[in-house]
């Protein structure tokens, strides 16, 4: 029985760290920025193609990792400064010219690093419970989308580039009338939505079959989680991913994954049309009205 | 990508040039249409299709072409997208006007071309190895099918293993076909389907199959998954510490797994294959040295790859027996039974009644460093059970895929 119950929250806990550690960095470029990034799936691929490729040059992965989602977060910062900068003002635009970068990319990669790339292995073995035996590894990635969060919260709420970040968002002019160098702020945030969108992957890496398309395999679930999550991080994306998780387990564990993919989508139906700004909206006017 | 798409024209319209310039007597090239995915999440695979198809093209054209005309490959990449293959394959066979149609990965790619080749007088060649039953005129099937992979890795398995399987599926007609494949075979083994699971393509997320597997606690597996996100499994399944018995009709010879994950991940799984790169008969030796003259970056020669090098070989064989490239003369040369080729893997044949092909079929095992063994030779296996359920393209032309629920009549 306690084989059971532990059986039910570990699933819990590894569907809920995918919904959270794909859905972090689409979500602070969407919520933040306005913009729909639909080059996410490349920094995903991006980060777990330089956790692996720094592993097998014999860094240890945690190291590998950091490395990872730094080179992704850069390559955020270059792609804000040549593509996105110019297209604020236009998100059908932006969506159109980021979905060109994905398409070169994953078709560049195809061109260069060849139609796969050997993985690394995951690291940490498993450890037992009653009669099954679980991987490690993925109660540190439940706790890294734990740490992910926090970190966000930590970032946004109590820091001074937090405070400058969620002035320029609200109110660009504003802030720079009060002298906020506010294109630095753009560059950074969107770094850091794709930085944490490397980390996904980075984190992902070791568990999952390299190839240059790899990061479509979290663009739904990541999608979704914003869109039910609304346009705030904070709150927002935690309440989605918590209750797509809760969705999602609970119907694979019933009827497979066929129904927990169908299950989750309904559910996403569902609740865009009972909350239609997401969870962030509802919490936001619930707060409001307080 | 588009620069890649330009060039060839260039090439071949300069090649054109120079055709035209020769003597009023040399021949139209035979033209050869090729559909197989390069680019999108199977391009793993079609890779090695399309190396393969034009190694063969390059060996035919230099050794003087069939019936003296050289072959002209026209390649086109459906990138994975069923519609995009019959878009393609209707402007191949009416704009280009294609003496042969070959390729297709997936058999749902296979079920959308096979529609529009059927309203027409061309052939076509598939060359996967595939769930079987498809009976067809229009059809050759060059690829193993159950009867040659299953119903000899299945025994085996039960014999070794013992009776409870669990199979994890692919959620679409390959997966859904080859399960039922699976439990009819169990069945004459005295052993059955204790769990089944079909996955979505796509989907790379393992942890709760791998705990209903668990639970279950079968003898072995049945890795039916397919695609490279549902490969996450070995992977997941290893780190998760469950390690059962595994077989396959897909793996390794197909994907290379074992070449793309961390040793041990895949250890000790079985497969039956016609063709796997690490086959070391002489033929076969000299094969894997022209391919990696020509292409020295490949991974793997896959199956699918050597498949649609072997694919040309057989078409010349039936247009010089037939001295005709129209589909009614190359069905009078199968009709004799003697469409045969010198393969790498040995000789084939294609088989009358069902137009498939017959081959000599191994088992391999994975050993724990990822190195292959091959642990046993079949020999040469007929594609039988299409004739036996009563598909006889001799005589009457369904057009129809059979299965085991699935009978004719």
């Amino acid at each position: 029985m306690a084989a059971e119950i532990f059986s039910v929250l570990y699933q819990f806990a590894d569907v809920f760290a995918f919904l959270i550690l794909a859905a972090a960095g689409l979500a602070i470029i969407f919520g933040m920025m306005g913009v729909i990034n639909m080059a996410h799936g490349e920094f995903i691929m991006c980060g777990a193609y330089v956790t692996t490729a720094l592993v097998h040059q014999g860094m240890p992965l945690i190291l590998a990792q950091a490395g990872g989602a730094l080179a992704a977060g850069v390559a955020g910062i270059v792609l804000e400064i040549t593509v996105v900068r110019s297209l604020y003002a236009r998100p059908l635009d932006s969506l159109l010219a980021t979905w060109a970068v994905s398409l070169i990319v994953t078709q560049g990669m195809l061109v260069l690093v060849g139609s796969s790339f050997a993985g690394g292995g995951t690291p940490e073995g498993s450890f037992q419970v009653g009669i099954y035996t679980f991987s490690t590894y993925r109660v540190i990635l439940f706790l890294a989308a734990l740490g992910v969060l926090a970190f966000i919260y930590v970032l946004f709420m109590k820091t001074r580039f937090g405070v400058h970040a969620r002035a320029t968002m609200q109110n660009a002019s504003m802030a720079r009338a009060l002298g906020m160098r506010t294109n630095l702020v753009y560059a950074l945030t969107f770094g850091l939505g794709a930085a944490l969108a490397g980390l996904c992957g980075a984190l992902y890496a070791p568990t999952m079959t390299l190839i240059p398309t790899m990061g479509a395999t979290f663009i739904v679930e990541s999608f979704v989680t914003v869109v039910v999550g609304g346009t705030n991080v904070l709150l927002g994306t935690a309440p989605a991913g918590l209750a797509l998780a809760v969705v999602r387990t609970a119907l694979i564990g019933w009827h497979g994954q066929i129904a927990g993919q169908i299950g989750m989508l309904l559910a996403v139906m569902v609740m865009i049309r009972i909350l239609p700004n997401g969870f962030s909206g509802w919490l936001g006017k619930w707060a409001r009205n307080m | 990508m588009r620069i890649n798409g330009v060039l060839p024209g260039v090439i071949s319209a300069l090649a054109l040039g120079m055709a035209m310039a020769m003597p009023a007597h040399a021949q139209e090239p035979i033209k050869v249409g090729l559909l197989e995915d390069v680019s999108g999440d199977l391009a793993l695979m079609g890779m090695p299709k399309l190396h393969g198809a034009e190694l063969a093209v390059e060996e035919i054209n230099n050794s003087g072409g069939i019936m003296g005309r050289q072959i002209e490959l026209i390649h086109l990449d459906p990138q994975g997208d069923n519609a995009r293959y019959q878009e393609f394959a209707r402007r191949l066979l009416s704009r280009d006007k294609v003496d042969v149609l070959i390729g297709g990965i997936t058999s749902a790619s296979r079920e959308a071309v096979r529609p529009i080749i059927d309203r027409t007088d061309t052939l076509y060649i598939y060359t996967n190895q595939y769930e079987g039953g498809v009976c067809d005129a229009s059809m050759i099937s060059n690829g193993a099918v159950p009867e040659q992979q299953l119903s000899t890795l299945v025994p085996y398995m039960v014999e070794h293993f013992g009776k409870k399987v669990y199979v994890v599926a692919a959620d679409y007609n390959f997966g859904h076909l080859t399960t039922e494949w699976t439990e009819k075979l169990l069945a004459d083994a005295g052993g059955e389907v204790i769990g089944k699971e079909f996955i979505p393509l796509g989907v790379s997320q393992f942890a709760q199959t791998i705990q209903n597997i668990q639970k279950a606690d079968p003898d072995w597996l049945m890795m039916l998954n397919v695609g490279a996100a549902q490969d996450s499994f070995f992977e997941q399944a290893m780190a998760a510490d469950v390690h059962y018995p595994m077989a396959s009709p897909i793996k390794v010879m197909l994907g290379f797994e074992h070449k793309r994950f961390a040793p041990p991940a895949l250890s000790g799984l079985k497969a039956v294959a016609n063709w796997y790169e690490e086959l070391d008969t002489p033929e076969a030796e000299d094969f894997k040295k022209r391919w990696h003259a020509k292409y020295p970056d490949e991974p793997y020669i896959n199956d699918m790859g050597y498949n649609a090098y072997v694919a040309l070989y057989q078409y010349k064989m039936l247009v010089e027996k037939a001295q005709s490239t129209e589909l009614e003369p190359i069905r009078e040369v199968i009709a004799t039974g003697e469409a045969c080729v010198d393969s790498p893997e040995g000789e084939i044949c294609i088989d009358p009644k069902s137009q498939h092909t017959s081959h000599r079929m191994r088992l391999v095992s994975v050993k724990d460093d990822h190195t292959v063994e091959t642990l046993h030779d079949f020999g040469v296996i007929e594609p039988y059970w299409l004739g036996e359920i009563g598909c006889d393209l001799t005589k009457e032309n369904p057009q129809t895929q059979y299965s085991p629920d699935n009978l004719p009549g």
